[in-house]
């Protein structure tokens, strides 16, 4: 059961990964999500598995949906060019090497995995009980905690979405700025001739606002 | 150093009546205060619709800010009388070193609402939002020095990090603003994967979260093979080494710091700075002390390439706010000198050095943000030339305080870079000492070069010259930073006493 729950797991989070439409790594990601609750059931977390699926896969991969079919699910990015040289065999050495830590740590580690126990008591009857203990006895401060940073998300939503109604203009201070204007300029001239087969999707691009969308939403169609 | 000396108990005691832990309201008041306040002044301004434009919020900003450091001061008489405590079932400290973090921030708080009274209404951006961020911010930073448990700590983090992003990318109009703060959300996010990992392993190596437990557990028990528990040490000080701007961790801060808005500079390299070593100190000089044989190498090496590294990097910019990123990161090497000499000298020293280091730079960017006049954008080099002439008061006061972050004497700055340097020689390490002496040299012409450029040079004839404003708030916050760093850098005793009783103290629950 618990081979059968880590294939899931595994498998989806590479499914993540290597998946090149964005609508289907997010499925495979539903997919890891489902492993987890599966792993939360094997230790009697019923609770936990619940809440697992409803809010992961339920609600959060629903809005990274949105998000990708409000962004367009046919612009597709171009993955053969690299922005940085040398950034992706890299990518694999680091990766490869944090792996190898990991294991290591794991394999050394087994004995010694914890000093102490590390639940502060055997689950009873309901776990949803021993959560809320949990919750409003020893993490009663971090759970109000909370509270503060879910204001300061709706508060930095609001600044950040907000455009001020007097002055849209950007200015434009900088020789970097300058640079990558006529940058994002070049590309999109070089898109419009080449009739748009829409290769170009970066940050800088995403981060630009009103006129630049319209333009890369000509050179798609 | 000294803390609550309880026998270590393995197995916590499962409770079978469950029972509200008790809650000491009043040592968390500095903390109300400030979270209070945040949501009264949002609730107030968007009811009040004349008070969303001019300098209300600023004013309310410094009021409530200066009101949580003013509470500090019973707490302080009651410390004094009655000894460190903790509440919330020993999940939030009370001692003279959350203290201490918590005046510091609060000052800071209040100078940067001041500094960026007019500079917000000139650029048109922000409004109230951006000092209830502010003070929300600064409320994350207070619960990261008062933690004494690492969820608390990762979610103070958390809570400081993400408004500053916000505040990072505010001006909305300027590409490299919103540039910096996406760069600093997506480094900063990783950061903060990088410190969860480490207390997972910690607390898979030691059973729990909480940190006098896990001081307890770790001098109680001698691990057959502690490789977990080394591993989360280092996660741990990968994630607080990105927040203090410590090389190698260091990359997004020259970037960062030359996208914000200037305040917005000012307010990290105080706040985030100085609770980013507030919680350096509490999790390992104080929590893992019986380990620093094995984490004060990581913490030696980290602070020689942030001494060297910040000043020489420093010295080849032409940019006065990536200039001063550059040596903000060879600040963060020298107070984790002190960290790393990990004795109650040391923690006296970092704390000293970290107060001066947040009033001399609040001050430094009040005084960037002014001379960065219009669109806040003049700030090469060659853009200072001449400024000595045209605003002598404001080039004299940046001076008063590059010198101050220098090293000069009869600053506050040299008192500062003394105490690391005698504390790391008293712990030890004297080719550390030579080293951060060697980096101060260097980054001292780094300030000298901006001196230079303000009164030896001249601007262009041709260039036609920045209109500046100097709204009198801002030179408000500068004249109270440049005092502060004059007196103390000729009595540097009061400052000094403080920070000698602001010793960290873990307490079990109790």
């Amino acid at each position: 059961m618990f081979i059968a729950a880590a294939l899931i797991i595994l498998s989806g989070a590479m499914g993540v990964i290597v998946a090149r439409n964005p609508v289907h790594s997010a499925l495979f990601l539903v997919q890891t999500l489902f492993g987890v609750a599966a792993l939360f059931v094997l230790q009697e977390a019923h609770f936990l598995a619940a809440v697992q699926v409803i809010v992961y896969a339920g609600a959060i991969v629903i809005l990274f949906l949105f998000v990708i079919m409000l962004l367009g699910v046919d612009k597709v990015e171009d993955l053969n060019v690299e922005p940085i040289a040398g950034q992706r065999p890299l990518a694999v050495v680091i990766g490869a090497a944090g792996i190898g830590l990991m294991l290591t740590v794991l394999v050394i580690a087994t004995d010694v995995i914890s000093g102490a126990h590390s639940s502060t008591g055997p689950l009873g009857e309901s776990d949803i009980d021993e959560i809320a203990k949990s919750i409003f006895g020893d993490y009663v401060f971090a759970f109000q905690l909370t509270g503060v940073l879910l204001t300061i998300a709706v508060v930095g939503a609001v600044v950040l979405a907000r455009r001020a109604a007097t002055d849209p203009e950007p200015i434009p201070e900088s020789a970097y700025d300058e640079l990558v204007a006529a940058q994002i300029a070049a590309r999109e001239s070089t898109l419009t001739a080449e009739g748009g087969d829409g290769t170009a999707q970066d940050g800088e691009e995403t981060t630009d606002d009103g006129e630049d969308s319209a333009d890369d939403g000509e050179a798609e169609t | 150093m000294m803390f609550a000396q309880v026998p270590p108990t393995t197995d916590p005691p499962v409770p079978t009546e469950f029972s509200t832990p008790d809650v000491d309201a009043w040592l968390i008041l500095p903390l109300l205060v400030l979270i209070g306040g945040a949501v009264l002044l949002l609730m107030v301004a968007s009811l009040v619709k004349s008070l969303q434009d001019g300098r209300f919020a600023a004013y309310a900003t410094t009021a409530i800010a200066a009101s949580a450091a003013i509470c500090v001061i019973p707490l302080w008489a009651r410390l004094n009388a009655d000894g460190a405590s903790s509440t919330f079932n020993g999940a939030v400290g009370f001692d003279g070193f959350s203290l201490f973090i918590t005046v510091m921030i609060c000052i800071s708080v209040a100078l940067t609402a001041l500094v960026a009274a007019q500079y917000l209404i000139d650029e048109g951006f922000g409004g109230v939002e951006f000092y209830v961020l502010m003070l929300l911010s600064a409320a994350g930073g207070v619960v990261m020095a008062s933690a004494n448990d690492l969820i608390v700590l990762f979610l103070g983090l958390e809570v400081l990090s993400i408004a500053v992003y916000v505040l990072v990318a505010s001006q909305l109009r300027r590409f490299a603003s919103t540039e910096a703060g996406l760069k600093y959300f997506l480094l900063g996010a990783f950061s903060s994967a990088f410190l969860l990992y480490g207390i997972a392993l910690v607390y898979g190596a030691t059973g729990s979260t909480n940190m006098s437990t896990i001081k307890d557990f770790l001098a109680g028990n001698l691990l057959t093979n502690n490789a977990l528990l080394l591993a989360g040490f280092a996660l741990m000080l990968v994630g607080l080494g990105f927040k203090v701007a410590a090389v190698p961790f260091h990359a997004w801060t020259p970037d960062v710091y030359e996208g914000a808005p200037s305040p917005v500079v000012g307010f990290m390299a105080s706040v985030v700075k100085a609770a980013g070593f507030a919680a350096l100190i509490r999790v390992f000089v104080v929590t893992f002390s019986t380990y620093a044989s094995d984490w004060q190498p990581a913490i030696y090496a980290l602070a020689v390439l942030s001494l060297l590294g910040g000043s020489i990097a420093a010295v080849v910019q032409t940019n006065v706010k990536r200039m001063l990123a550059y040596s903000s990161i060879s600040h963060a090497g020298f107070i984790l000198v002190g960290v790393q000499a990990a004795t109650d000298d040391g923690v006296r020293a970092a704390l000293f050095y970290v107060a001066a280091y947040s009033v001399m730079i609040v001050g430094t960017f009040g005084v960037v943000t002014v001379f960065g006049g219009e669109g806040d954008h003049a700030h090469s080099l060659d853009d200072y030339r001449g400024l000595g002439r045209r605003r002598p008061a404001l080039a004299f006061a940046l001076t008063i305080l590059l010198l101050s972050q220098a090293g000069v004497p009869f600053t506050v700055g040299f008192f500062a870079k003394l105490e690391i340097i005698t504390a790391a020689v008293g712990a030890g390490s004297q080719w550390l000492g030579v080293i951060a002496m060697l980096a101060a040299v260097i980054a001292a012409y780094l300030y000298l070069r901006i001196v230079v450029s303000l009164f030896m040079q001249d601007a262009d004839e041709e260039a036609e010259p920045v209109r500046l404003r100097t709204p009198d708030t801002a030179v408000a916050a500068i004249a109270i930073a440049v005092a502060a760093v004059m007196f103390f850098g000729i009595v540097p005793g009061p400052l000094d006493d403080v920070a000698r009783d602001a010793v960290p103290v873990l307490v079990t629950r109790g």
